[in-house]
């Protein structure tokens, strides 16, 4: 793992990352009105590296991931405005016919339900192997050597006596590593793992993130993680960028967020999760609900729910601070927050 | 830590215990043929699990999907008809009852459900939910009351009383976990199942349902039975813990004694396998990786269940199961014929 997050600004004026989202809007335009779901979003991702987008649902974290894919549904999905700049080239703007040749050979994607995103169908090594038929030329008896290759890479027991099976024949851990095997199979540099075990029960969880972890270093991979859950980010991830209402809020090294978070937001979200090594007496709690988007609130998105809400924060949107060490946050005292002075 | 443990035994009633669940045991059929159905084998959902529940307790279970919690809250609820065992609420087989006895036994044991977006009816009004219990208990409360009593509970619940004629649609899935456990005490019941009342909610608003469940304990002396696979909230939230793996119970004590002072390997591994969110835990902490996924409850290990997955697993386990009992190392009971004490939380 290098640190090279620690010199560079979040915008990008140290060198060229591999991936950088640069003010990015997404808006869906439905029958009720116009959402718009992301407002803003710029982060970046460096190989060998883990970058958590932590959120709740509606903050917008898959959206994000979708455009950087390139399978948002276009219409409703609208992108008014931003970069996506892979290796220094803007997705946005490429042709499909371009476009096609970077999703799933440099950027891939990994779902949260396995058995939802595999074909019931086919037979798993065919699934794996598809790719590399229709797009690297591949015979069907080479692409199944090398679908198990991939299945022992992601410790898949016995792969090579598994290849005919179909996804139903397997756990839900082992189905996970089937959609890994599927995303590594055209050697990605960027690998997005939308809520990657959510699904599963903690101990398997463990084990896909182990897994992730160590095809990261293995492969030098730039990975995205995309989750809500604060005990996996902890574990895995070098940098955060918290979502909250379509904006990055909060965007730091994992040990500042977790020491001392720069937002009302993320310091809200920490003391409201219960802890295993230790009883507390009652949770604290963010009180009300996140916001609607057709109707986002004035000023800051979060200020109907924050403790420290003052009369700016209800009139003017705060832009996002830089705090130094790549380190940003989106509070109108992100400052005071951090000296521990705001009340 | 040892002084709340000492405090929650010092406050357990003496007594008789509200609900004893003993050597509960359900096995569905694996049958064969259309016409001539054969049974062919059993899948042992619940296999012997025994436990007590006292008053205005909070009980725990925890484990992975299907070890059978969800199938033991359905036999609880009396869904189910157990193979074998009984469960004796205030001294009466609640498996036994029948006719009017079984509806006043209902009405005593209520239900919270995973999911809020399924669990409530999308054509009924959340007057109508809340109120439907009094339909079919209508001695609970007289015609002319109900509306005056839903918007009671919806209060009690934290909602809007005026919210009576919304649908569900129209609440967040925080509110809609809310009326779900307004309907559950619609009929004043004393224990309340909560088969992962918070799994489907964002984790702001995890918080506040967890703290509602907490407040209306206090408020009207509820017991708990509250099944989960988060053993964060697990812990935040009960007062014992039972911890289950293929239909077997493997350790059971109060939250101090199975999350500091576990004993049984599966629950030693369960609790290092929890992210703790701390990025400094990462390197101190202690780290067992179980290998493979649970096996398939139709055919479970002979002997000690867990041992396929057990580094400790020896001749021994394959043949003589280990029993739920005290063992020397700690006072709580543990199903390992090799418990000892490991410290897995930091």
């Amino acid at each position: 793992m290098t640190d090279i997050h620690v010199s560079s600004s979040p915008t990008g004026s140290g060198g060229r990352h591999l991936l950088e989202v640069k003010d990015l809007y997404v808006e869906f335009h439905t029958r009720d009105g116009v959402a718009r779901v992301i407002n803003g979003v710029s982060y970046h991702l460096d190989p060998g590296e883990t970058l958590a987008v932590l959120g709740e649902s509606g903050s917008g974290k898959s959206v994000t991931a979708q455009a950087i894919m390139g399978i948002l549904d276009m219409p409703p999905a609208k992108i008014p405005g931003g970069q996506i700049l892979y290796k220094g080239e803007n997705l946005l703007a490429m042709s499909e016919e371009k476009r096609r040749q970077v999703r799933g050979k440099e950027i891939s994607m990994i779902f949260q339900d396995a058995l939802s995103a595999l074909n019931p169908v086919f037979p798993v090594g065919w699934q794996i192997s598809e790719s590399l038929r229709t797009r690297a030329g591949m015979s069907r008896k080479d692409g199944l050597k090398r679908a198990v290759e991939l299945m022992d890479l992601v410790k898949i027991p016995a792969a090579k006596a598994r290849i005919k099976d179909y996804p139903h024949q397997f756990s839900g851990g082992m189905r996970q590593r089937v959609m890994i095997a599927m995303s590594l199979a055209m050697d990605p540099k960027v690998l997005i793992a939308d809520e990657p075990t959510t699904a599963l029960d903690v101990t398997v969880q463990a084990q896909i993130m182990d897994l992730l972890g160590d095809l990261r270093r293995d492969l030098n991979m730039g990975l995205i993680l995309i989750t809500h859950d604060l005990g996996v980010v902890a574990d895995v991830a070098d940098r955060i960028a918290v979502m909250y209402a379509g904006r990055i809020v909060e965007h730091a090294d994992v040990r500042s967020v977790y020491k001392h978070p720069a937002h009302p937001y993320t310091e809200g979200l920490l003391d409201s999760i219960p802890r295993l090594d230790s009883k507390g007496t009652e949770l604290a709690t963010i009180k009300g609900l996140p916001p609607n988007l057709m109707r986002p609130p004035t000023g800051c998105a979060f200020h109907p729910r924050c403790k420290y809400a003052k009369a700016v924060c209800t009139t003017e949107t705060p832009r996002s601070l830089d705090l130094g060490h790549g380190r940003t946050s989106a509070c109108h005292f992100a400052k005071e927050m951090l000296d521990g002075t705001l009340r | 830590m040892a002084h709340s443990a000492e405090n929650v035994t010092a406050s357990r009633p003496a007594g008789e215990p509200l609900l004893r669940v003993e050597n509960l045991v359900k096995h569905f059929p694996i049958t064969q043929g259309i016409l001539f159905k054969k049974k062919v084998g059993a899948v042992k959902a619940v296999d012997g699990v025994s436990f007590e529940l006292h008053r205005g307790e909070t009980l725990g279970i925890v484990g992975e999907s299907g070890c059978g919690k969800s199938t033991l809250a359905k036999l609880l609820m009396r869904l189910e008809t157990p193979t074998a065992g009984r469960a004796m609420l205030k001294g009466k087989d609640i498996f036994k009852v029948s006719g009017s006895e079984l509806r006043r036994m209902r009405r005593n044991i209520q239900m919270v459900m995973q999911d809020p977006y399924t669990s409530l009816n999308p054509r009924m009004t959340v007057g109508d939910i809340i109120g439907e219990p009094y339909e079919i208990h209508t001695e609970v409360a007289p015609k002319g009351d109900r509306q005056r009593r839903v918007q009671e509970l919806l209060e009690l619940v934290g909602l809007n009383p005026e919210h009576i004629n919304r649908y569900p649609h129209q609440f967040s899935g925080g509110q809609r976990q809310r009326i779900g456990i307004a309907r559950a005490l619609a009929l004043k019941p004393e224990i309340i199942v909560c088969d992962e009342p918070v799994s489907a909610l964002d984790v702001s608003i995890q918080a506040q349902v967890i703290n509602l469940l907490e407040k209306l304990q206090g408020e009207l002396d509820l017991s708990y039975i509250f099944i989960a696979h988060d053993l964060s909230v697990v812990r935040h939230i009960s007062d014992r813990v039972g911890v289950m793996y293929l239909g077997k119970m493997v350790e059971v004590g109060t939250d101090a004694e199975i999350y500091e002072r576990p004993t049984h390997p599966y629950t030693q591994a369960l609790l290092s396998a929890v992210p703790v969110p701390d990025p400094d835990a990462r390197a101190h902490r202690d780290v067992i990786r179980l290998v493979g996924d649970v096996p398939s409850p139709a055919n479970p290990p002979s002997g000690c269940r867990f041992r396929t997955r057990c580094w400790k697993a020896q001749e021994r386990c394959s043949v003589e199961e280990p029993l739920l009992i005290r063992r020397g190392v700690e006072p709580h009971p543990s199903a390992c014929h090799f418990a000892e004490l490991r410290q897995v939380v930091g």
